[in-house]
């Protein structure tokens, strides 16, 4: 059987709050508090980026997995904010850790669902028995461009996973992909901010593809929602997990241990990922988990997860996404935030 | 001339409609009024269409729509005055049949506006104000119809509740009507704290950007009768214009093209407001039928708002407006809201509105208005 053999997460401590952006934009903070769920968001300091939060979620990972980073034979970065158009991040990543040379990489990018892309990816490869460790991780420095409804939640961080045969903290039962051509939101090269189709996003995007992929591995797996201890959805705002967990017969209770977003922001290809992260924190031997993702273009990867015993023992090994979540926060003035996100730039 | 009837009726569920095309949308519900007027094939087409070039990309549509309906070679006519487009198209298809140049006249109206974005949408309905004069200096349709409303609350004292309890009514009716794009009730309280839009204007006091169609057939009276059509005739109508430029007016509470369009079709149909059993305004911001009903002469000068807040206008109120939910549930595809106002009238004249029917109606009436009131268009109907 395959599984996690260590997972680990990355939130930078900056964050922003709904209030200090909708002042600079006379928005009504309110209305997007309350219709978006979102009360803040983190934002990465200026010398971090994909590549430095990927490497602090996988040393994250490292710590529970207490594997020899060599054995590692496959690291795929998620993303879509890669600090280079042309030079991998994840050989950025597998040098920092110690998994050169003996490896295969990759960068991927599929909007919010590249975190879970690499999952599926090395999980995978470990199953085929090409590899004995395989390493996905999700993260971003998510863009939103000024006054858009994005910038409230784009956010930042990053979720590790090392996939092996043994030692497994949680085991994979099942994986099922739901895909469709969906244009909703795109970036075009040499655009710094991404377009997206307003409410177009909803209904015909995320909703059609998460509904899409649930039913299908529930139906390939034989299971139903109260089989499941808890779910997690991808997370745009905060609205819109509660919403499709409703549709699909889950409980807010299965939602909420893996709904960061409304201190976190929408992490995109961290979301899903860092959602298992926090879950599997505070999960027990026996738990099974639920797992969609959701990026844009459009596309869901759904995981069936059952937690083992190996979770208490690793627990407390790396720092656990709610404290990171809580502890150590410093709050962003525009100003700086428009400084650390490079939205503005000192004279040369 | 001949008398004219409305011998058949379409309309299809408006809203978000991403998985039709324009054409589908049209077709399906043309087809819907061509059924229940018993024909197959139709003279003359009427398409009222506000602005399908920038919501779709699409211009010739009368021809486009008649060929996709099986209808060409006939002469088919787009005809454009704003959000009184669909009005506009009735009140040609009516002079087409009761001048005897056509017998059966297809008069339709059609808006697909969700395929553009928000910004889009704004800028494409902002063309119906004046360009230089008002466009210019940045206003759209909410901040003109909200000086409306800061003008009507300063000069008869109206409250901003009763703004609300015209989007309360519309919701509570439009609750009960399957095709609204909104059918769900709202209380004063939600739409009191709702998003502002333009002050004191908030999101639940504006109509919604909608996708949509409706369709009538007209066919003269006297062949209607002898064919054992359902008899629903247009009895009157009135057309008028005003300075589309709102700060040209001397007084921007009052719609005078309202006015006086309704004074024809009054005098045309020999009625007066009170025969008026049953109406479909336009009440594109709840501030626009507090001012509309007070043009057609149902209450006094500055007592539209009290009249919502009385009752007057509810369901079961002395004259019911807006039984299918108005514009504001039922929801607002610019070129379409004018004939589906007439789709209403003729439902309930005939007694077919279920849950939100009025009892027994015989004389009901339209208004459609483009812009801030440049346009009118009013139409008076009969039960035979």
């Amino acid at each position: 059987m395959e599984g996690i053999v260590g997972y680990g997460a990355y939130i930078p401590r900056n964050r922003i709050k709904v209030e200090e952006i909708a002042k600079v934009w006379g928005a009504d903070a309110p209305s997007y508090k309350k219709g978006l769920m979102l009360e803040e968001k983190s934002v990465p300091s200026p010398d971090q980026d994909t590549i430095t939060m990927s490497v602090e979620a996988t040393k994250n990972a490292l710590k529970r997995a207490l594997i020899d980073p060599a054995d590692i034979g496959a690291v795929y970065v998620g993303s879509e904010s890669h600090p280079y158009a042309v030079k991998p991040s994840g050989t950025v990543l597998a040098e920092a850790i110690g998994a050169t040379p003996d490896v295969h990489s990759a960068d991927l990018e599929f909007a919010c669902k590249a975190g879970t892309e690499g999952m599926f990816i090395a999980l995978n490869l470990v199953r085929s028995g090409v590899i004995k460790y395989g390493l996905g991780v999700g993260a971003d420095t998510s863009q939103g461009a000024p006054g858009d409804a994005l910038e409230y939640s784009a956010a930042a961080g990053a979720a590790a996973f090392i996939f092996g045969k043994d030692d497994l903290v949680a085991k994979v039962l099942d994986t099922y992909s739901y895909m469709t051509d969906t244009p909703d939101f795109w970036r075009r090269e040499y655009q710094y901010y991404p377009q997206h189709g307003g409410r177009f996003t909803g209904d015909p995007a995320y909703f059609k593809h998460i509904t899409g992929a649930a039913r299908g591995i529930m139906d390939k797996a034989g299971m139903k929602p109260e089989d499941f201890q808890y779910v997690i959805f991808h997370q745009p705002n905060g609205k819109f997990p509660f919403r499709v967990g409703k549709m699909l017969g889950f409980k807010n209770e299965q939602i909420e241990p893996g709904w960061l977003v409304n201190k976190l922001g929408n992490t995109y290809s961290a979301s899903s990922p860092l959602g298992l992260t926090s879950t599997l924190d505070i999960s027990q031997p026996g738990d099974m988990i639920l797992l969609v993702s959701y990026g844009s273009g459009a596309g869901s990867d759904g995981f069936i997860f059952e937690v083992t015993k190996r979770i208490n023992e690793v627990r407390e090994s790396a720092p656990k996404t709610r404290d990171l979540l809580r502890q150590n926060i410093k709050y962003l003035e525009y100003g700086e935030y428009a400084k650390f996100r490079h939205k503005i730039r000192k004279a040369e | 001339m001949r008398e004219v009837a409305a011998i058949g009726v379409g309309i299809t569920k408006w809203g978000e409609l991403w998985k039709k095309s324009f054409r589908d949308i049209y077709v399906e519900t043309a087809l819907l009024a061509l059924k229940d007027a018993g024909v197959d094939r139709v003279d003359s087409i009427y398409v009222g269409s506000m602005s399908s070039g920038l919501f779709v990309g699409q211009e010739h549509i009368a021809a486009l729509l008649a060929d996709y309906l099986g209808q060409a070679p006939i002469p088919s006519a787009r005809v454009e005055t704003a959000c009184a487009s669909g009005g506009l198209a009735l009140k040609l298809g009516y002079m087409e049949v009761a001048s005897g140049m056509s017998d059966v006249v297809l008069v339709s109206g059609i808006e697909k506006m969700t395929d553009v974005s928000g910004n889009e949408a704004t800028y494409a309905l902002g063309t119906a104000a004046d360009q230089e004069y008002e466009g210019y200096h940045g206003i759209t349709f909410p901040g003109l119809y909200a000086l409306i409303a800061m003008a009507h609350m300063e000069k008869y004292g109206t409250t901003r509740e009763q703004l609300a309890m015209v989007s309360v009514k519309n919701h509570k009716n439009g609750a009960k009507n399957p095709v609204a794009q909104f059918p769900f009730e709202v209380t004063v309280d939600q739409v009191l704290d709702s998003v502002m839009v333009a002050d004191p204007l908030r999101i639940l006091d504006c109509s919604p950007i909608t996708d949509g169609a409706a369709a009538i057939v007209l066919y003269p009276a006297e062949l209607a009768r002898k064919y054992g059509k359902p008899l629903v005739k247009i009895i009157g109508l009135g057309h008028a214009t005003d300075t589309i430029e709102l700060a040209q007016r001397t007084d921007i509470t009052w719609l005078n093209s309202t006015y006086l369009a309704a004074k024809s079709a009054y005098a045309m149909a020999d009625k007066k407001p009170e025969d008026i059993d049953i109406v479909e305004v336009h009440d594109c911001f709840t501030i626009a039928e507090i001012c509309v009903t007070e043009a057609l002469g149902f209450v006094e000068k500055g007592k539209g708002g009290e009249a919502v807040e009385q009752g007057l206008t509810a369901l079961d109120g002395k004259i019911p407006v807006n039984p299918s939910g108005g514009l504001k549930a039922k929801g607002h595809p610019v070129g379409a809201s004018g004939v589906a106002q007439a789709v209403e009238i003729v439902k309930q004249l005939r007694g077919e509105c279920c849950d939100r029917q009025v009892p027994n109606p015989r004389i009901g009436m339209t208004q459609n208005m483009g812009g801030s009131g440049a346009s009118s268009i009013v139409h008076i109907f009969e039960r035979e």
